[in-house]
């Protein structure tokens, strides 16, 4: 994950979009891009630059499902609920990750080392059922296997 | 590069066709499934294994097939033969494909799988697949304009710019009676001629509609992965036909590959004179960018998209004035689907006759689906309309996969309906899945098995709708919520038979009262479950004398 940004990176976006008409959300996702989630103190600044009341930023990252407010925890985990994964067995998926980290979807261990989440689809259909550790796609997921291959993909990151 | 003019480009195709010599091609399917499948290292074996025999090997990366299920996929062709098709292709059967077929020239049957090509039909046949929009998929490499522009790439802009007027492909269009393969299936002819008739002179812009959010459905991605080229054609030519100088591609942001390879691929039509200033030496200035979507299902309408475009929460507005009269920054747009923008270039240049001859009724040309779910084959098939949904799920993609006896098909997503088994011999067209109580949507056929349950399953897509909503009309608002409340209890069976009656009603108040498309078909899937498969329902409920 990124390491924390100073004042300069924000700068750098602002810049990048300024001139364009209605980029709010392409430098958004520069900034999450950057933390990977949307800090509220960096939202603030990107806002100075960009001369976009901080109401106004909040207002659009809660309404997209890819923004996130908090930080996630180093290893992302995405459960695919498309509806191929969902008829395939996702629903099992999560529920057994969800009971083996302790947290529901949408949540991070309290060890900061996972975040746990549904995701729409991500279109590998053929695939299904899919689940997405960082930018690893594991396929054709069985319930049984899913923790072990988790961490796997995981151990030495 | 040079800048291309007409005549260049025909030079350079001439060129490049001679140039096809007599080696040996491999072709690693490199899209996001045959990513998640293992291509990567599968061709990096194949290069080691390649370079090692100090083979002459065209080493070539393409895009999607749509055989998903045998990903990863390898093609060989020796020394001009027809090539072959391997499936499931491991590390170690890619090194023993190099070493038998590329080296020794003979097949290595173990891994043969049935190409693309054995399984379509030269003609249109209903029944059988026919490639117009996924012609190059697969095919081609999607980052090298020199083997679109080989496969007739740039022709029809060629054709439009320099031998037609922008009244002469509408009136193609109109012949070829093509409409909107986003899912509402509007005329494209009438929205290219609206919004040209539209503030003439004023600056219009046309926007590439690649927020695919149906969950179960990657017809899109694939075509924007596979031939990014044939999009952006559509995009010049639908631009010079509406007078736009400015095309923007919105694609979602969970799509990082369709993303890079459409940035690539304007980049390259720039750098020779195929975006820009002067277009073929035309005089036409046309150019684009990109944005992305943030993972908000209801910005496929038109409206929303726009405000997405435009920085904001993407909430549809009422229409009119529709997006041709005030759009983007409230100048003239045009949004079409990227399907719609893949088929422009082979209907200017084959005609709108030509076009118009494949399918039936009022359905013309050909779609594409993604056919998932409990199916053997699952993957990316394109049908000449007309086909039936038997056809598909039997014919083309082999059953179910787990040999049970299919339940029903559902299509359209969560916008769509369920249509049952006995249903099955009906033709593919908008009209015929309408009349279902379905849509033809974007492309979307989940296939279930006699062990999935239709309750369940439409509340599944009741539960992603009412997620979706934006929350700015009160029918789907809360329409969508207390549907699905009232579908909880049913499943918990503490419902009866006054809930479906409620049911009905929110379903009919949604109908008529929202604002957009997404609001007006949420109770699809919904609906169609009770239509088809009531009793489901009905042996959940508990009398209504027991309350």
């Amino acid at each position: 994950m990124a390491a924390a940004a100073g004042p300069a990176d924000l700068a750098t976006i602002a810049k990048k979009w300024k001139d364009k008409r209605g980029s709010l959300i392409m430098a958004l996702h520069d900034l999450q891009g950057r933390y990977g989630y949307v800090p509220r103190d960096a939202a603030q600044e990107l806002g100075k630059h960009l001369d976009v009341p901080l109401a106004r930023i909040y207002e659009v990252i809660t309404f997209y499902n890819y923004f996130k407010l908090e930080a996630p925890g180093k290893h992302i985990i995405s459960v695919c609920m498309g509806t191929a994964c969902y008829l395939k067995g996702a629903p099992e998926i999560i529920a057994k990750l969800s009971d083996k980290l302790g947290v529901k979807a949408g949540e991070t261990t309290p060890d900061k080392q996972f975040h746990l989440q549904q995701v729409r689809c991500i279109g590998c259909c053929g695939l299904a059922p899919v689940v997405t550790v960082n930018e690893k796609v594991l396929a054709k997921v069985k319930a049984a296997d899913v923790v072990d291959q988790v961490y796997a993909c995981t151990k030495g990151a | 590069m040079p800048k291309f003019t007409p005549a260049d480009l025909d030079a350079h195709k001439a060129k490049l066709l001679a140039a096809t010599a007599k080696k040996a091609i491999i072709k690693v399917g490199l899209n996001t499934c045959g990513d998640a499948a293992g291509a990567q290292p599968v061709m990096a074996a194949i290069k080691e294994e390649v370079a090692k025999a100090g083979l002459d090997a065209q080493i070539v990366k393409t895009g999607c097939s749509g055989m998903c299920a045998l990903e990863p996929l390898v093609e060989v062709s020796v020394g001009g033969a027809a090539p072959t098709q391997y499936g499931r292709v491991t590390v170690e059967a890619a090194r023993e494909i190099v070493e038998k077929h590329v080296k020794g020239g003979r097949v290595v049957e173990a891994f043969k799988v049935p190409s693309v090509g054995e399984m379509s039909s030269e003609k249109p046949v209903p029944g059988k697949q026919y490639r117009i929009v996924l012609r190059n998929c697969g095919v081609i490499d999607p980052e090298s304009l020199d083997e679109y522009i080989a496969r007739d790439g740039y022709q029809a802009t060629k054709q439009a710019l320099t031998a037609m007027t922008p009244e002469q492909v509408i009136s193609e269009l109109e012949t070829s009676g093509l409409r909107g393969r986003g899912g509402a299936g509007f005329p494209t002819f009438m929205k290219w001629k609206l919004t040209r008739a539209s503030r003439p002179g004023e600056q219009k812009y046309i926007i590439c509609n690649g927020d695919e959010g149906d969950p179960g459905a990657y017809m899109d991605r694939s075509v924007l992965e596979g031939d990014p080229h044939a999009v952006i054609e559509g995009m010049i030519i639908g631009g010079w036909v509406i007078g736009a100088s400015q095309g923007i591609f919105y694609i979602r942001a969970e799509y990082p590959l369709a993303i890079e390879r459409i940035e690539k691929a304007i980049k390259q039509a720039r750098a020779n004179g195929l975006l820009g200033k002067n277009i073929l030496g035309t005089g036409f200035d046309f150019d684009c960018e990109i944005r992305l979507g943030a993972g908000a299902f209801v910005c496929g309408e038109e409206t929303a998209l726009i405000a997405s475009i435009e920085g904001l929460r993407g909430t549809p507005r009422p229409r009119p004035p529709y997006p041709a009269q005030k759009g983007l920054w409230d100048q003239p747009s045009m949004v079409n689907n990227v399907e719609t923008l893949a088929n422009i270039a082979q209907i200017v240049l084959r005609g709108g006759a030509w076009f118009g001859a494949i399918g039936v009724g009022r359905s013309k040309g050909t779609k594409v689906f993604a056919v998932t779910g409990k199916v053997k084959v699952s993957g990316l098939i394109e049908i000449p309309m007309g086909t039936t949904l038997r056809q598909v799920v039997m014919d083309i993609c082999g059953g179910t996969s787990s040999g049970k006896p299919i339940k029903a098909v559902q299509t359209g997503g969560p916008s769509g309906g369920l249509i049952p088994e006995n249903l099955l011999d009906t033709p593919i067209t908008y009209e015929d899945l309408g009349k279902l109580g379905s849509i033809m949507g974007s492309g979307g056929m989940i296939v279930m098995d006699e062990s999935d349950n239709t309750v369940e399953l439409s509340r599944f897509y009741l539960d992603f709708s009412v997620d979706e909503s934006c929350g700015k009309c009160a029918p789907c608002r809360i329409g969508g919520t207390q549907m699905l409340r009232t579908i909880d209890k049913i499943v918990a069976r503490k419902g009866t038979a006054a809930d479906i009656a409620k049911i009905r009603r929110i379903a009919l108040t949604m109908q008529r009262g929202s604002l957009c498309a997404l609001g007006q078909t949420t109770p699809n899937p919904v609906l169609s479950a009770l239509r088809y498969f009531e009793s489901e329902w009905t042996e959940r409920l508990v009398p209504a004398t027991k309350k």
